[in-house]
């Protein structure tokens, strides 16, 4: 009979129950996760990039407009909203750190509390978009044809920056709806105890997806609300 | 696994810095600074995801693949960017002859 020598532990006995037998050990299966999924971020910092490609485009074109269009947005909705995201950043962060450190509990209780926290942003988006409805701000053919709105610019120049302003919004609360269902999932495993300090590798490749986010609406804030903020 | 763990006072600091960066960006857009305003607001969202990605993303304690592959989303981020924008935003510099 064989034996396997006491420095080399037999395979089967050294198994996290996490580990899958393609990788060597923990680490390796963490850093081909980590590595991953910042590849994933990658296609996704291409992906916006091209709306604020196109935005950077129309805005240097048609500046006039852009600063009307701005202008009609409510910055104090939309600071409240960027702090919310923020907020939510920091219980992401800390229910990554409660994985690490072994505290089941806690993990629960920020991943729900980041759940909440993007709920809030996307009521708030919600409420913000049931505004541009009313006021005919929508692009398409609704959008508003009364220029004592929008003096001197060209309401079809203004159309555009709301038609970028709907489809990166929107593309980034779409983001933040699939985020709040994958914290969800993992709240709910969390609380089964699947996570430890050994193994964490979906909270931190989801709050490395949550932060993203909250990175693209670190630049949309600036971009879409603030144009027009000196002309008050 | 040697894995760094920051800790929870840290992340509420690198939370309160981002929180009066935001202050700060709304303060300066109501300032009349012609053209600046526009770089002053991304001098401050650049400074801002800089804080997320190394320290809420952990970047600042990850592996160098993981920092090549940043890098490498913002090289090519550049690329789209500065391509094109070279183009949009160099037109009617250069008269051109019978246009």
């Amino acid at each position: 009979v064989a034996s396997v020598p006491a420095d080399r532990p037999s395979h089967h006995a050294a198994h996290h129950p996490a580990l899958q037998h393609h990788f060597d050990n923990l680490e390796q299966q963490k850093e081909s996760a980590t590595f991953g999924m910042w590849l994933f971020l990658v296609t996704e910092v291409l992906f916006f990039g091209g709306l604020f490609l196109a935005y950077l485009v129309y805005r240097t074109r048609y500046s006039t407009a852009f600063v009307a269009g701005s202008h009609h947005l409510d910055v104090k909705l939309g600071v409240i909203n960027t702090g919310v995201l923020i907020g939510s950043s920091l219980t992401m962060a800390m229910g990554v750190w409660a994985a690490q450190v072994n505290r089941r509990k806690a993990t629960v209780v920020f991943l729900l509390l980041t759940i909440v926290l993007g709920g809030v942003f996307l009521g708030i988006k919600g409420v913000e978009y049931s505004h541009k409805f009313h006021d005919h701000l929508v692009p398409g053919p609704h959008f508003t044809t009364d220029q004592s709105v929008f003096p001197g610019v060209n309401l079809r120049h203004v159309e555009i920056f709301y038609s970028l302003y709907f489809i990166m919004t929107g593309l980034h609360a779409t983001h933040m709806v699939v985020g709040i269902g994958i914290l969800a999932v993992l709240a709910f495993f969390a609380g089964r105890g699947k996570y430890s300090s050994a193994y964490y590798n979906p909270v931190e490749c989801t709050g490395l997806y949550w932060h993203f986010v909250d990175i693209v609406w670190i630049f949309l804030f600036p971009l879409l609300y603030l144009l027009g903020a000196h002309a008050r | 696994m040697s894995e760094h763990v920051s800790s929870p006072k840290f992340y509420f600091l690198i939370f309160a810095a981002l929180m009066v960066l935001t202050a700060a960006t709304v303060w300066v857009a109501t300032l009349d600074l012609g053209a600046a305003n526009d770089i002053v607001a991304m001098a401050i969202a650049v400074t801002k995801a800089t804080l997320v990605v190394l320290f809420f993303m952990h970047v600042r304690y990850s592996t160098r693949l993981t920092a090549l592959t940043v890098l490498a989303s913002l090289f090519w981020l550049a690329l789209l960017l500065l391509v094109t924008l070279s183009d949009y935003w160099t037109r009617g510099l250069v008269g051109i002859p019978g246009k």
